[in-house]
């Protein structure tokens, strides 16, 4: 079920039946028999980051917004791991 | 409101992990690595920029000055980029913790005077002693000098920290005032307002400086000492 890690140019390859193939029944097995290993993991994160670069900035006019939705995911971030500092700095009466 | 004003200071951790190791590794990720000879839109800016930058960072070293530019388009681009993404709004800027400003400097500092003491070992130590000094104050002199080089990591570490944490509270602090004034005033709230732009403008510019000065620097001594 591991899918190969050396495809940085072109499309992932369709290697195991993916998620919206998955009926619902088969969920749970299907969520077991994922490769859990740190090479698997690993390779998710690989196949995760080369679909949204091969989809928004590695294409012959990409613009502005593949860079954007990166930073605007980082924001989101930061302010999600900082809201119980800023949780105070609401404007209610009572904190 | 004054312990709010340091929390986006802190080292940033998550349930227990430093997630700061990821923060500093986030830039990484905006610069990938070109695979051919035409490349996307970012690759080919990205590309531009550095050899603009290296064509003009390189022109005062010799051949042996040279084997150090990777190591200085790396800096350059590393605290660059660090400081431009501490502008994004709640994000945390590695480059004002003083261990990482140090952590950069030090070692740098050190390996251009090694480099010099090594190669050139009776230039290096004339440097101690600048041409024409009259012989009584010659002892002293040594000592200032010794003392002016020692000093040269301290100064480039604390310059960049304190450059960018000056930045980033006069922005926490303008920002806050023209929040509380908009309520009492709002004249005075707006120039308050036109205030933070032109500050936000000066960040951006102290941003790239700060990263230009430190490498800026680096290279001198290293010129120095080859």
């Amino acid at each position: 079920m591991a899918s190969p890690a050396c495809f940085s140019s072109f499309s992932v390859p369709v290697k195991e039946k993916k998620l919206m193939e998955v009926k619902l029944g088969e969920l749970p097995g299907w969520i077991l028999m994922r490769d859990f290993t740190p090479k698997g993991i690993a390779g998710a994160f690989q196949r995760g980051y080369y679909r949204y670069y091969n989809k928004y900035i590695n294409v012959k006019k990409g613009g502005v917004a593949g860079i954007s939705m990166v930073l605007a995911a980082y924001v989101l971030f930061n302010y999600c791991r900082s809201y119980k500092e800023l949780k105070h700095e609401r404007l209610r009466k009572y904190h | 409101m004054n312990e709010n004003l340091f929390a986006s200071f802190a080292a940033p951790s998550m349930m227990g992990l430093p997630i700061v190791v990821l923060i500093v590794m986030f830039p990484s990720i905006l610069f990938p690595t070109p695979n051919r000879l035409i490349n996307n839109r970012l690759i080919s800016i990205q590309q531009w920029l550095i050899q603009l930058t290296s064509k003009q960072m390189l022109a005062i070293h010799n051949q042996k000055g040279r084997t150090w530019a990777l190591m200085l388009m790396s800096l350059i681009l590393f605290i660059g980029s660090t400081n431009l993404l501490g502008l994004l709004p709640h994000s945390f800027t590695p480059t004002t913790q003083l261990s990482m400003n140090l952590g950069m400097a030090i070692p740098l500092w050190a390996g251009t005077v090694i480099t010099g003491f090594r190669y050139k070992t009776k230039a290096s130590l004339a440097h101690f002693l600048p041409q024409g000094t009259p012989l009584p104050l010659i002892p002293m002199l040594v000592v200032i000098e010794t003392i002016s080089l020692f000093i040269q990591p301290m100064a480039l570490a604390v310059r960049l920290t304190a450059n960018i944490t000056a930045g980033h509270l006069l922005i926490h602090l303008i920002g806050g005032a023209t929040l509380a004034l908009i309520n009492i005033s709002a004249t005075t709230a707006f120039i308050t307002f036109i205030i933070l732009i032109l500050l936000t403008i000066l960040e951006f510019a102290v941003a790239l400086i700060q990263a230009y000065v430190f490498t800026l620097l680096v290279s001198l001594y290293l010129h120095d000492n080859t």
